[in-house]
């Protein structure tokens, strides 16, 4: 800028003890994606729920190679208790039960991360919009969400798997296309205030596009519950899925869902004399929601109470 | 002082601004009032002087400022920068027209975007309007940190981890990255230590000096507001009360209100303290229900029959004054 100040002339304020303070403070110079690290890795359920969660995941990934059959394979014994050769017995068709748990990972995460993913998408676009411009756009844009709220989800979720077909993708799509309104809500309540935060106008007089003030000054301060609200999300996506199966409207056998494994629970005969057809399944499904709910309760902690030290 | 010369063009005109926001009531948002917030406000700044405005909390000078960088649409009245009309100039001109018109904000703490680190948040401005490549940014970032006096490896810090004075000068940096004719300071020490508001003060000065800048200066404190201004535009309830030098302001003020806030104004010199004062009573009127005639009559010590009649217009030519009863020298 061609111009030469004697800085010292404008900053005696840092010779004071503030420099001090503040040469300490800066020697770990820790940032926002630390602190919350630090703070989440103090949550000890949370870590654990990432340790089984990650390892869920790496089932899922991992499951053509770890799985000790095909899961659509049928055997000549059905309903076999245990043994050495199927470790978790075979189920009334005559299918490994273990292989099948194992691949039963692949949908459940699928369809955890894929509807969430969707969802808030959605959710985090129509929320900047109608927060950011307000008027009729936020009108006409929270009235659908209100209208969105107001259906029986389950229901409706029910309805439209039967209209366009049961199918793994299916499910993702319309617990996707649906879960949108409270992350909706959630970014406009957050962008009504951020966008009179005074870095939002200063982007503004700077000449920022709009899409660059929404997506990069706006966004990234709102991300915290978003991010909170889309963990637990996925735990509830993975349960609406088992139940989908569970009632036959998710993923269809062949093809292995813990939901769909635990209908052959329907039976009084299955429940008392063949546990291994339903705790196995049952059990991942209490595992994969817990841990999921676990790193959320962790993550919230970590994050919200951001000005807590 | 450098008094602006009658030949000279201004460098930005506002020509009766108002800014009303509708007051909305009941189910359906009927419209049942307007604040006015502005009201008729128009005055010229000229290159390379230092507009102050003052007033008291709500008397619009906070709007007037960022509707002349457009924060905000005026209802009516027009601002012109360098002759365009920034209400009316299409999206595409209104954006390179914002590279010479800048703001800096009163709170630091919440000017600066907390997720983005100095030097990203200093080159921002310059890549976003294409007007350096990353490598010249950076540059421009190390020299800017230098002039506002910011030692350069600050530059991946993020904003929490700054003092109040620090912050105010990477929000000054941030207004300076574009090189704007004419920056908006929005009570730009109002929220800093008595100590750093002298720096930053002269930090101000010193740029504009180096810079050729253009300020409109806006506090509600006075000190500030003599120090670095040449002329002084008085506000109250949305209107312009007095507007002269800032020599003329404070010593032959014309306008009641004026001096009741000079005298408002603490005295450093505790000999002097027991001279006569005009102390103002009662509150500012809502701008919802301005009173009739002049809007000052509620709380005037002068006031007469027709200020509560017929509202004065701004008179005089050098020394503005909106008052049917201007204080003569030696009256008060």
């Amino acid at each position: 800028m061609g111009m030469k100040l004697n800085p010292n002339k404008n900053v005696p304020e840092m010779a004071g003890t503030e420099t001090g303070q503040m040469a300490v403070q800066f020697e770990k110079e820790e940032t926002y994606l630390h602190m919350v690290m630090r703070r989440f890795l103090k949550h000890r359920l949370a870590c654990v729920g990432v340790v089984v969660f990650l390892l869920i995941l790496l089932i899922a990934l991992l499951a053509p190679v770890i799985a000790p059959q095909d899961p659509a394979k049928i055997f000549n014994e059905f309903e076999a208790p245990p043994s050495a050769a199927h470790w978790l017995g075979t189920d009334p068709v005559g299918r490994d039960v273990m292989s099948r748990l194992i691949f039963g990972a692949q949908v459940s995460v699928a369809v955890g991360i894929g509807a969430v993913a969707i969802y808030v998408a959605i959710g985090i676009v129509l929320g900047l919009v109608a927060g950011y411009f307000g008027g009729w756009v936020d009108m006409l844009i929270m009235r659908l969400t209100d209208v969105f709220m107001s259906f029986p989800y389950f229901m409706v979720i029910l309805v439209l798997v039967s209209i366009i077909g049961p199918s793994l993708f299916n499910i993702t799509l319309v617990i996707g296309l649906l879960g949108w309104p409270a992350i909706a809500r959630l970014v406009r309540g957050s962008v009504l205030s951020i966008k009179e935060m005074d870095y939002v106008k200063a982007g503004v007089a700077l000449g920022y596009s709009t899409p660059k003030i929404l997506f990069q000054h706006i966004l990234p301060n709102a991300l915290a519950p978003i991010l909170v609200n889309a963990t637990f999300g996925v735990a509830s996506a993975i349960i609406m899925e088992a139940s989908l199966s569970f009632l036959g409207m998710g993923v269809r056998p062949p093809a292995a869902s813990w939901g769909n494994m635990l209908t052959q629970a329907e039976s009084i005969t299955v429940l008392s004399s063949q546990p291994w057809l339903w705790i196995p399944p049952g059990l991942m499904i209490l595992l994969a929601v817990l841990s999921v709910n676990f790193i959320g309760d962790g993550l919230r902690d970590a994050i919200e109470s951001q000005n807590a030290k | 002082m450098n008094m602006p010369l009658d030949q000279e063009k201004p460098l930005l005109q506002v020509r009766h601004l108002k800014k009303y926001y509708p007051i909305k009531k009941g189910v359906i948002s009927r419209t049942v009032g307007y604040v006015k917030a502005v009201d008729d406000v128009s005055f010229d700044i000229y290159p390379g002087e230092t507009m102050g405005i003052v007033g008291e909390s709500g008397c619009g000078k906070s709007t007037t400022g960022r509707s002349l960088v457009r924060l905000e649409d005026p209802t009516a009245g027009q601002v012109l920068f360098q002759g365009k009309d920034l209400a009316t100039v299409s999206q595409k001109e209104m954006r390179k027209l914002r590279t010479d018109l800048q703001i800096i904000f009163q709170d630091p703490y919440s000017s600066l975007n907390p997720r983005k680190r100095i030097g990203d948040l200093l080159a921002e401005p310059l890549l976003a309007h294409k007007m350096a490549t990353k490598a010249e940014a950076e540059k421009k970032v190390n020299e800017i940190m230098e002039i506002v006096g910011l030692p350069k490896q600050y530059k991946n810090r993020y904003p929490h981890q700054f003092s109040g004075g620090q912050r105010q000068r990477i929000g000054i940096a941030r207004a300076l990255m574009l090189r704007p004719k004419l920056i908006i300071c929005d009570e730009p020490v109002s929220a800093l230590d008595v100590s750093i508001q002298a720096q930053v003060l002269n930090l101000l000065k010193d740029l504009q000096k180096s810079l050729n800048l253009t300020y409109v200066f806006i506090a509600h404190g006075l000190g500030a507001v003599k120090y670095i201004s040449d002329r002084i535009t008085v506000m109250y309830l949305g209107k312009v009360m007095e507007l002269a030098t800032t020599r003329e302001i404070f010593e032959h003020p014309k306008h009641p209100y004026t001096e009741i806030l000079l005298n408002a104004y603490p005295i450093p010199n505790p000999h002097e303290r027991n001279r006569t004062q005009m102390v103002i009573e009662g509150d500012v009127p809502s701008p919802a229900n301005p009173p009739k005639g002049c809007v000052f009559h509620t709380r005037c010590p002068f006031a007469k029959d027709i200020c509560r009649e017929k509202a004065p217009g701004l008179t005089g030519k050098d020394h503005l004054v909106a008052c049917h009863f201007p204080i003569d020298e030696g009256k008060v």
